[in-house]
């Protein structure tokens, strides 16, 4: 186990929202922390959509999820963020009176006055294809990512997928393994231009296959793979010799153990107020998608207007009794300051 | 008003009222329909709300676009009839709809 890391606030979510609460916490001095179990800032921005363009945030008429992401990183840099990416915080629980523990799978600790819950449509996790039997494989044959490359030296692969996970790994591990298959459901591939030509010249050069076509079933025994059943376009079916599977499709978001911290949720939502965004557990908040109140839009933007609310009550709670002075950046020399702008 | 019928993988049906200009998505999730579970809340970024329109009515409710094609790669069992309910707007033309629910987005 690690050291404790102590801060004001922990924020668990890097989206677009987590990130503007940063700002919102950082004018008022209180300093974050912000966990993510994706492995960089921007939560669905990142991770969904970084190439689309966004067109209702307020005064950027068109921004994609990159930029509003790199943006929002660019706005919370004077407040000196501490990001812990590849983190799942597992447990949140109360300390005596005014602190809370959290906990993540990667054994970090984390003791905070304040937590903010921006986490969205909740953690993302690799989309497991509903093939019957896969559960007796995960983790001994069927990988949803690849951790080790080595782990995957000497193997028979069968990666599935059209995306640059699928064609990256591919490429990277044809090198090492005893024979490599790609299946896609088409001929096309979403995946870099670069990487789709580098695995049609290894196609080409007989050093790898392609098949166009959907998994359907899998057969071994013991949690080890020895084939899987390949259903093509033209209705036919083959099995593919392989004891090891790299299934490429892509994220969803589970609520996952926010579940489990003692929080009102209303279909699968976190409960607030809308004057503090404050959870039924008093110093735990909620903004962006992942809370709910009457009349709630999931907007980016009403996140951001959560986010200043919430910190209000925030600076609050960790000062008792403290006069809190409304100001503004454009007059305020004070918090020009904070902004390292004077 | 279009009437819409979601059929679940066990066979159950949910017959829901779509608005015109609602998405077929949009029409699943206001009324509660398991299975469509619309990640990205209907940008096109996420392939969790996958559909089998039944065949006698693949062709009033048209192709795929292209973004939906490469979206479906992320989607399990993509089918001729596949669709994401999120790309199918609601309109009179299509009162009587019949969709099939996957067993899981996953």
């Amino acid at each position: 186990m690690s050291d404790v890391i102590s801060t004001d606030v922990v924020i668990i979510g890097a989206g677009p929202c987590g990130l503007f609460t940063i700002f919102e916490l950082g004018l008022l001095d209180l300093r974050c922390h912000v966990i993510d179990i994706l492995d960089r800032p921007g939560g669905q921005c990142a991770e969904l959509y970084p190439e689309k363009p966004i067109y209702d945030i307020p005064a950027l008429p068109l921004v994609t999820g990159a930029d509003l992401t790199s943006r929002l990183m660019e706005q919370a840099a004077p407040f000196k963020p501490q990001f812990h990416f590849n983190q799942m915080v597992t447990t949140l629980e109360k300390r005596g009176d005014s602190d809370f523990v959290l906990t993540t799978d990667g054994e970090l600790t984390f003791h905070c006055k304040v937590v903010v819950i921006a986490a969205g449509g909740g953690s993302f996790m690799p989309k497991k294809p509903p093939i019957p039997g896969i559960d007796a494989y995960e983790g001994k044959s069927v990988f949803y990512s690849v951790k080790k490359m080595e782990a995957f030296r000497g193997k028979d692969v069968l990666i599935v997928g059209g995306g640059d996970s699928a064609l990256d790994w591919t490429n990277n591990l044809q090198p090492i393994v005893n024979s490599m298959t790609l299946l896609h459901r088409r001929d096309e591939f979403r995946a870099a231009p670069d990487s789709v030509n580098k695995m049609r010249e290894l196609v080409a050069a007989g050093k790898m296959k392609l098949l166009i076509g959907q998994v359907t079933g899998l057969a071994g025994a013991d949690g080890v793979l020895s084939s899987a059943t390949i259903k093509g376009a033209d209705g036919t079916s083959q099995d593919v010799a392989c004891n090891a599977m790299l299934p490429f499709f892509g994220l969803t978001m589970k609520l996952g153990p926010v579940s489990d911290w003692g929080l009102n949720l209303t279909e699968n939502l976190i409960a607030v107020d809308t004057e503090k965004f404050e959870t039924n557990v008093p110093g735990i908040f909620a903004v962006g998608d992942i809370n709910t109140y009457p009349g709630k839009l999931k907007l980016i933007l009403s996140g951001f207007h959560e986010a200043a609310l919430m910190a209000q009550q925030a600076f609050r709670y960790i000062n008792p009794g403290e006069r809190l002075m409304f100001q503004y950046t454009t007059s305020s020399t004070n918090l020009q300051k904070k902004l390292g702008v004077v | 008003m279009a009437k819409i019928t979601f059929i679940q993988h066990n066979g159950t049906e949910i017959t829901a009222d779509g608005i015109a200009g609602m998405t077929v998505m949009e029409t699943a999730v206001k009324n509660q329909v398991p299975g469509i579970d619309a990640d990205c809340g209907g940008a096109c970024a996420c392939a969790t709300c996958h559909v089998y329109v039944e065949p006698e009515w693949q062709d009033k409710v048209g192709k795929r676009n292209p973004m939906e094609e490469d979206m479906l790669d992320f989607a399990f069992d993509v089918r001729d009839n596949s669709r994401l309910s999120c790309q199918i707007k609601v309109s009179d033309a299509l009162n009587g709809l019949r969709v099939k629910v996957p067993e899981k987005q996953f």
